[in-house]
């Protein structure tokens, strides 16, 4: 199923989250290449999120370990990048576009030392990059859901990371904010950089990815979107066979609801 | 000269407690603002049985800790009991709170505390206490230790304004880049425990929240910037001294009591004229929109 991947960006063996006993992900043992835009693919409840939270330490682990660069975690912090989902923090902080974007300069300043003009030059550019530089003094209180995404995007790539996670960053934004988002992750990995992004919509897949990740509780399959992307892993991914760790009931019934792009409206936002 | 002292600690206590309070509002922890200000009793009379002093540094330190132990029961309580977070603060700080006051009414005799100055303090007696240095008298020494607290707060902001900044706003993507919420999260925790013990002689233990909570929370409703709530918070706050204080002389009555009244009505007046309605608040806003 995997493919032999010599010099792998990340490295998960034999990875076990549960809460209350309840495993959310089983088991999972994978190898992502340098320089891919990958594509994490389930259903809801899958543990897609759980998946790239865990591999950034935010969760504990029941078992197994990560290694980013052939490094565990905590010694390669600098070089991660997390865009989180959006809903995920207050949007009526008090804060600016700007702030919100320097806040992605902070982990390479360290302690007690203030962004210079050289981090704010860093926060300009990602702006300009994501289309926000009209919105640079605009409170975050009043952004539109397509810019509140942008602005995380501009934060995450103020950090200059070498992988990239980012947590259905096309949740609620409208086509053209989604386009100009899959044109900068090309960019980012032609520029070698690896970004992982969980990701809803069946349709486009084929379209952005690299390589796809399919994820339901244990991992059914991780490869080149061309060869791993196919009917019989996508019945096995959506609940077209019992697994034994998911209840094929509940999955059905998942599957009858629209998923979440489909309910959230956002306006649009250029 | 009383009255500028009292009026002077009152300010000072004010401001400290506006600055952390602002966080707390932010994190969405107000009540936990409020636990510490009530859990820290039990450590008062702790540090106090132990050193038998009112010595402020032994009090300081007793507290912090026991304020530290009331957060980290707090999320104990929340995490591995599974209990929602406003029960577990509940149970938490009445706990210790009912400690504190079985310990005061043991060691009645023993204690230069009583339940009435736990919970209402008396600002009144800040210029009776001076510090004497040689033969001089150079003041109360609530002032100094307030001007301590103070600057103390306004150093740790300063430093750690971008992380608390980031922890505040957004914990996960500041743990992914490898700066500790958790280290930040008891960082604050110990100051607003300090501030709380530091100010509870002066205020008392449920009139310090009235501060902690009101002066930020009248901020919020004035500014979107982070730097300027922390400003708006102390300038509610002391407004609410001086004002609370001549009110307090005006009527002959409580002094902690009129200023978090106060504390109240300033943020009730920004409540009424908050920056979508208001004439008062459009004059903020128009600054605001100069300075960004």
């Amino acid at each position: 199923m995997n493919e032999e991947i010599i010099t792998p960006a990340l490295e998960v063996h034999d990875l076990t989250v549960a809460f209350d006993r309840k495993p959310v992900l089983w088991n999972i043992d994978l190898k992502l290449p340098e320089g891919k835009l990958v594509g994490i693919i389930g259903p809801n409840g899958a543990g897609k999120s759980t998946l790239i939270k865990a591999v950034m330490g935010l969760l504990p682990l029941s078992s197994g370990y990560v290694k980013l660069f052939d490094h565990p975690i905590d010694e390669v912090r600098k070089k991660i990048s997390y865009v989180p989902q959006r809903e995920s923090v207050d949007w009526d902080f008090p804060a600016s576009v700007l702030d919100v974007v320097l806040m992605g300069r902070y982990g390479k300043l360290g302690l007690f030392r203030r962004p210079r003009k050289a981090d704010y030059d860093v926060a300009l550019d990602c702006l300009k990059k994501v289309g926000m530089e009209a919105y640079i003094n605009r409170q975050i209180s009043q952004l539109s859901g397509g810019q509140q995404q942008r602005t995380f995007l501009a934060r995450a790539l103020a950090q200059q990371a070498d992988i990239y996670f980012m947590d259905e960053p096309f949740a609620g934004v409208d086509a053209a904010t989604e386009k100009a988002i899959i044109s900068l992750l090309r960019t980012m990995t032609e520029a070698k950089k690896t970004v992982i992004v969980v990701h809803h919509d069946l349709q486009s897949v084929t379209q952005y990815f690299d390589w796809v990740l399919l994820l339901n509780t244990r991992l059914i399959a991780c490869g080149p979107t061309a060869t791993t992307f196919t009917q019989q892993n996508l019945q096995e991914t959506y609940g077209g066979k019992l697994t034994l760790l998911s209840d094929v009931g509940d999955l059905i019934r998942r599957e009858h609801f629209p998923n979440r792009e489909g309910v959230i409206k956002q306006p649009k936002t250029i | 000269m009383n009255d500028l002292y009292i009026i002077i600690t009152a300010s000072l206590v004010a401001s400290s407690c506006a600055l952390l309070g602002c966080y707390l509002i932010l994190r969405k922890m107000a009540m936990v603002g409020d636990a510490i200000s009530h859990a820290v009793l039990p450590g008062i009379v702790i540090a106090f049985l132990i050193s038998g002093s009112r010595d402020s540094m032994t009090m300081l330190i007793g507290a912090g800790l026991i304020g530290i132990l009331t957060t980290f029961l707090i999320e104990f309580l929340h995490k591995k009991a599974r209990l929602q977070t406003d029960a577990s603060i509940g149970v938490t700080f009445t706990w210790l709170f009912a400690i504190g006051v079985v310990l005061i009414s043991l060691f009645a005799g023993k204690v230069d505390l009583d339940q009435d100055c736990v919970l209402y303090g008396e600002i009144a007696y800040v210029p009776l206490d001076t510090l004497i240095i040689g033969n001089q008298s150079i003041g109360p020494r609530a002032l100094y230790i307030m001007g301590m607290i103070l600057t103390a707060i306004i150093l740790f902001i300063v430093f750690g304004y971008k992380e608390l900044f980031l922890t505040t706003f957004d914990p996960a993507y500041a743990t992914a880049i490898g700066i500790s919420t958790t280290l930040w999260h008891y960082l604050l925790m110990g100051a607003v425990s300090a501030t709380t013990v530091a100010s509870f002689e002066s205020v008392g233990a449920i009139l310090v929240v009235a501060l902690l909570i009101a002066p930020a929370a009248t901020a919020y409703l004035l500014t979107d910037n982070l730097k300027w709530m922390l400003v708006f918070a102390c300038i509610a706050g002391v407004a609410a001294s001086v004002t609370g204080y001549y009110i307090a002389v005006w009527l002959d009555g409580s002094i902690a009591g009129a200023i978090a009244m106060m504390a109240g009505i300033i943020f009730i007046i920004a409540m009424l004229f908050s920056p979508t309605h208001g004439i008062f608040t459009k004059k903020f806003s128009r600054t605001a929109a100069a300075d960004s």
